[in-house]
């Protein structure tokens, strides 16, 4: 009998609860040496760029800072105008003072050649704006006190006071305005948020817009998954083999060319048009208007997000004892009730992850909208790339953005509340 | 194959076939009757079409010749939600996002029973099987022996008149099963409830039904109460199949006053009863119970063929003593002996001599 008291020890007399923890400490410390090459590579590659990213919505010093390309050095700009709005609140009429300010800011501009750069952070919020600073600073020298007069004589525009509104949120490098303009806020002269005029409302239609076809295409998917999952998972094995593989085919063709083929099919001298009107179930003046709309992309993304769900759908449908059904039967249940009661309650953790996946996919959807979806049918997405690669606005496409990811957590949360993470079962 | 139009047959199998393919059939020519508040059990090896019976049963198959009657009804062309009859599945089935009381109550609600008289119901259904307190519980929280249960109470909770069983304790430990075993025919006696019970455990048959179909190759071979099955085999499988057996191969010489004399295949002569030999000259299995073998001269009767055996193997067993014995070229040859103070322990290597009863030795088809 060991005496209990007695601390146990390993054979050479240690004591054996720190032997134990060493060895499990090593254990743990190679472990953590095989994930590392996995962890450092999703931290560069991912992690970074879009935490840069996400930085790039709050922060932008387009007005605050120069910096020379070949020299790397950096210079502050518009320090005079900031100090001014620094001591005086919004809303305040910009003085004489506030003028001169600006012409010293300008001056310094065309020392540092900078006026395009400081220009193009107005320009931003005040369209029009960028040639006015080109234009002052290049005449910067010449300017004379009463500084005002001068200003407004070389353009009226600088007496705006939504310019000056423009010019007092970018004296900031921190700011939250692209996240007002991304759901269509702006801050009036007086500093208080408004909504944009109309003719410039477009981000909140088109988050709108991304949710409601994300949830229709969702339903969908599920709609036509949902049959062609349980005869996957009940059909005889030889046969859903077949199946299957044509439900991967599609999956493993490029996207590219599986949206290009729907372009052949819909457009209005395409197959499905052509052979409709030669069914004469169609007048040939009257060819349905399929592509380059709404109907484009909820057709084409429901075929491309299909096997997202059905994937899910078949492997919890594949799991499902047949048993469940022939007990309800025995039971006394109709088929529609034991359906109803019995096997669809046990699929709802497929439909979940399959919903979510399917839905996640589609709020972010590129591809196939700007190639099909004319200009009724774009989605976000389109107007991130957008602004990433023609207005070059990269602080408003990563508010565009984050808010997008913000949206997608927030089904996900909720998701977890209603459902249960750990009911999602994805294969 | 004993087959009786009787008027208090309950249920009927009448000339039934089933074939999956077309071709080959599963089920051949079932004839089958049984009265009201028996245990009925079909046993027989994986394959041998007694799942299939079952099924075609409880309408989850259709057979595709014959008619399926209960209490005088023709039940072919009835769904099975519409036939009444109980199910325990052999993984239980139990609905796992429901809790017990709800899996209790499906059937009920199923009904349109209201909530009072179905909550009665269920209380008195889990207090039968002793999971009174279970009823909140999901099937996953409990253990293989109370699912059972569970499953067996859902199974009677709206008084089914028949109540079919699929191998429903084959995922149970020996113990477990043993009490089980004993639990559903006390219940099924309590009830009075007709039970059809599928099972390849021959032991399992023998205790707890009142009659036994063995079934092999889509036949039921004998159909007979578990006695009768045990000690009167009507052929070679049923007396291979059914409890330990030594079979020794041979010729009838002559058949006289009901014994058949058969000579073995290295000569020796023995004392049967015939069972299916009538002349001499026909091939036999001679099928003998191991503890029906005797090698003690006293206890058999004057006159009575005997074989040279030699021992081969000597297994402790507690209770009993089992012997190997190489018998008329047959090395697998097994005695069973009681452990009694006076019992002779025999040596491996030592030469003695058997015989039996003729009547103990059944001369079988070949």
């Amino acid at each position: 009998m060991t005496d209990i008291a007695q601390p146990l020890t390993t054979a050479d007399g240690k004591p054996l609860k720190g032997a134990l923890m060493r060895a499990q400490a090593r254990a743990r410390r190679r472990a953590f040496l095989l994930v590392l090459p996995l962890l450092a590579f999703i931290l560069i590659t991912f992690v970074f760029p879009i935490g840069q990213m996400l930085y790039k919505s709050v922060y932008n010093e387009g007005f605050t800072w120069q910096e020379d390309v070949t020299t790397g050095d950096r210079t502050p700009i518009m320090t005079n105008l900031a100090a001014w709005f620094d001591a005086n609140p919004p809303g305040t009429e910009p003085n004489e003072e506030a003028y001169a300010a600006l012409a010293a800011d300008l001056v310094v501009l065309r020392e540092l050649k900078a006026p395009g750069q400081a220009g193009t952070r107005i320009n931003y919020e005040l369209s029009g704006s960028r040639s006015m600073f080109t234009k002052a600073a290049r005449s910067a020298n010449k300017l004379e006190p009463p500084y005002k007069e001068a200003l407004l004589d070389l353009d009226k525009d600088w007496g705006n006071p939504d310019l000056w509104q423009a010019m007092r949120g970018a004296s900031s490098s921190y700011t939250l305005n692209f996240y007002l303009a991304a759901i269509d806020r702006e801050r009036d002269a007086d500093g208080s948020i408004v909504m944009v005029p109309e003719n410039r409302q477009v981000y909140v239609k088109l988050f709108t817009r991304t949710l409601t076809l994300s949830l229709l295409i969702t339903f969908l998917t599920f709609v036509l998954a949902y049959p062609i999952a349980h005869l996957l998972a009940t059909l005889p094995l030889r046969h859903s083999n077949l199946l299957m593989i044509l439900v991967l085919l599609p999956f493993w063709t490029s996207l590219l060319v599986r949206t290009t083929s729907w372009m052949v099919l819909l457009q209005s001298q395409g197959v499905v048009n052509d052979a409709l009107v030669g069914m004469g179930l169609l007048g040939d003046d009257n060819r349905l208007q399929m592509m380059y709309n709404r109907t484009g992309t909820v057709i084409a993304m429901t075929h491309i997000l299909l096997p997202f769900m059905v994937l899910p759908l078949y492997s919890v449908m594949r799991m499902i004892n047949p048993s469940y059904v022939r007990a309800a039967r025995s039971l006394g249940a109709t088929s529609w009730t034991a359906f109803r009661r019995i096997y669809f309650p046990q699929t709802v953790p497929g439909i979940g992850a399959g919903a979510l996946l399917v839905f996640i996919l589609a709020v972010g959807y590129y591809i196939t909208p700007a190639l099909v979806g004319g200009a009724d049918g774009q989605l976000i997405s389109n107007l991130i790339a957008f602004h990433m690669q023609k207005s070059l606005n990269w602080s408003l496409a990563a508010a565009l953005a984050a808010l997008l990811l913000g949206g997608v957590l927030l089904l996900y949360w909720l998701y977890d509340k209603l459902v249960g993470i750990d009911n999602l079962k994805l294969g | 194959m004993t087959t009786r139009a009787s008027n208090d047959a309950f249920v009927e199998f009448e000339r039934v076939q089933k074939s999956y393919d077309g071709e080959t059939l599963v089920v051949k020519d079932l004839n089958l009757t049984m009265p009201k508040g028996q245990f009925l059990t079909m046993l027989g090896p994986s394959g041998s079409g007694k799942t299939t019976c079952l099924m075609m049963l409880a309408g989850f198959e259709t057979a595709t010749h014959g008619e399926i009657k209960l209490d005088g009804r023709p039940i072919n062309n009835i769904p099975p939600h519409k036939r009444g009859i109980g199910m325990v599945f052999q993984n239980y089935a139990l609905f796992p996002h429901m809790t017990i009381a709800e899996n209790l109550a499906f059937p009920l609600e199923v009904r349109k029973i209201g909530k009072s008289d179905r909550e009665e119901k269920i209380k008195r259904a889990l207090d039968m099987v002793e999971m009174g307190r279970f009823g909140g519980r999901r099937p996953a929280q409990l253990s293989g022996g109370q699912q059972q249960r569970v499953a067996l109470a859902r199974a009677l909770v709206f008084e089914p008149e028949l109540v079919l069983m699929d191998e429903p304790l084959g995922a149970l430990d020996k113990q477990l099963r043993e009490k089980m075993q004993f639990e559903i025919t006390r219940l099924a006696h309590d009830l009075g409830i007709t039970v059809v019970y599928v099972t390849h455990d021959q032991t399992e048959a023998l205790t707890m039904s009142d009659r036994v179909a063995v079934f092999n190759d889509g036949v039921i071979q004998q159909l007979a109460p578990p006695d009768e099955l045990y000690e009167q085999p009507a052929n070679s499988f049923v007396a291979q199949f059914i409890g330990e057996n030594n079979t020794l191969e041979g010729e009838v010489m002559e058949v006289r006053d009901g014994i058949a004399v058969v000579r073995l295949d290295d000569g020796e002569l023995i004392d049967c009863k015939p069972v299916n030999v009538s002349k001499p000259g026909e091939r036999t299995r001679v099928s003998i119970r191991p503890e029906r073998v005797e090698f003690n001269k006293s206890r058999l009767k004057p006159g009575a063929h005997t074989l040279k055996a030699e021992v081969m193997e000597f297994i402790y067993m507690g209770d009993i003593f089992r012997t190997r014995l190489k018998v008329a070229g047959n090395d697998e040859f097994i005695i069973k002996t009681r452990n009694a103070p006076d019992q002779v322990r025999l040596e491996p290597g030592a030469q003695i001599e058997i015989g039996w009863l003729p009547e103990d030795c059944r001369a079988l088809d070949a």
